[in-house]
């Protein structure tokens, strides 16, 4: 087998004003082409007005298993959220 | 369906199970998606890359069939319209060649499995399509029953196999509402062109039937399947809502089921109908089919005659890597 052409991921601006978001990846053998592959892959119906690909073997993910760890300390500062403040309804809108 | 016979693996009994295993079942009862990187059983992972990897080769080998017409299509417009549905096929193939990959199995890898004959692809697209009738009709049936299979598919445990068929559905309607318009412009054509219409349901109507895959009676891997989620409905329950959702439609055309025993059954709620015949989907299944050896050969074709160009593309972008490399230094 000959050498596959190595793995990409396309984000997708779909419209001005947005995040770019991850939409899939798709194969080619250099930038250049993975941003034309993902013109036709991804965005055959007007779903974005910008692409940007990275090299899959680029991306750095947090691992399933730490989920705990990098997760709970903010599950338990629920201060953080404005509803955790009762402000009498005298006040106003706040 | 675009995968119909996918071989499962054995359904395991609740006191078999590890506790890792139950923790599983029970995300999935709960309907969490499981991702990537998780863990999961060895049987849910290879069904998977099976029922996604035999999805994506139907969705390329079904380029065959309509590609055929592509060239005689018989105005411009038609043709340009029917350019832009292969040309979507591609694209399901390619999303769900994605999705198979997150499960450790590779694009070339698969291709190659499918090009030595040790991976499936709908029975369907090893029929030929002999008139301009039957892009109609493949438009119609065809993708039809696949969007029977794929809407309920996107609600499947996988994630990246639910958003690649949440991704398909949207753009299958278009799909099968230009071989539904095929079909009407004909139907209300001349004669001939009406008869060609009703030749092209003749023929496309069975193998569309066989689409859903082997009665429930007979179809062994589902158990496993559903309780993963990676199979939503039985066969025969996706086959009955596909015929009593396309009969009015075949209605509409004026064209008729090539059924005798078709008739409503008003108790059940739904159209009785003939099986087809199964003996004649396990042979195409096996390799045998009218145009198995056509498909497969134009695949293969396909893949070597563009290895030169792979390959010399990949050789173009190393060596403009290097010498990026080499200014930066
Ligand atoms: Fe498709
Ligand atoms: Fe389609």
């Amino acid at each position: 087998m000959s050498k596959e052409w190595p793995l990409w991921e396309v984000f997708i601006r779909g419209q001005h004003g947005l995040n770019h978001r991850h939409v899939g990846s798709l194969h080619a053998p250099d930038a250049e082409m993975a941003i034309m592959n993902a013109r036709d892959v991804y965005t055959r119906r007007n779903e974005g007005v910008s692409i940007w690909v990275v090299p899959s073997a680029q991306i750095t993910a947090s691992s399933p298993s730490e989920k705990g760890p990098l997760f709970e300390p903010s599950n338990a500062k629920v201060y953080r959220h404005p509803t955790f403040f009762d402000i009498p309804e005298e006040v106003g809108h706040m | 369906m675009y995968a119909q016979l996918v071989k499962s693996e054995g359904m395991k009994a609740r006191e078999e199970m590890t506790p890792q295993e139950i923790a599983f079942q029970e995300r999935i009862d709960r309907g969490e998606k499981i991702e990537p990187k998780e863990w999961m059983p060895e049987g849910y992972r290879k069904t998977l890359v099976r029922q996604i990897g035999q999805h994506a080769h139907s969705e390329i080998v079904g380029q065959l069939p309509e590609g055929n017409w592509i060239t005689r299509a018989p105005t411009l417009e038609r043709k340009a319209i029917l350019l832009a549905k292969v040309q979507d096929e591609a694209g399901h193939g390619l999303y769900l060649y994605s999705a198979a990959e997150t499960l450790g199995v590779s694009r070339d890898e698969l291709m190659e499995l499918l090009h030595a004959g040790k991976m499936k692809y709908s029975s369907i697209f090893n029929y030929p399509t002999l008139t301009w009738a039957d892009m109609g009709a493949v438009g119609w049936l065809v993708d039809g029953a696949a969007i029977m299979n794929q809407v309920p598919l996107q609600r499947t445990s996988y994630g990246p196999y639910s958003r690649a068929m949440i991704r398909i559905c949207k753009e299958e309607s278009f799909h099968q509402r230009q071989g539904y318009a095929v079909m009407m412009k004909l139907a209300q054509g001349t004669p001939a062109q009406k008869r060609m219409a009703q030749d092209a349901l003749n023929r496309f109507w069975y193998p569309a039937l066989m689409m859903f895959g082997p009665s429930d009676k007979d179809s062994v891997h589902s158990a496993q399947s559903m309780a993963w989620k990676i199979k939503i409905n039985t066969n025969d329950e996706l086959r009955q809502k596909f015929v009593d959702q396309t009969v009015p439609q075949a209605e509409y055309l004026g064209l008729t089921v090539p059924d005798p025993d078709l008739k409503w059954n008003e108790e059940k709620g739904g159209h009785d109908f003939s099986e087809p015949d199964w003996s004649e989907f396990f042979d195409v299944i096996a390799g045998n089919g009218p145009c198995n050896k056509d498909r497969l050969g134009a695949r293969v074709k396909a893949w070597e005659d563009g290895a030169w160009f792979r390959e010399g593309l990949m050789a173009h972008a190393e060596k403009a890597a290097a010498r990026r490399a080499q200014a930066a230094e």
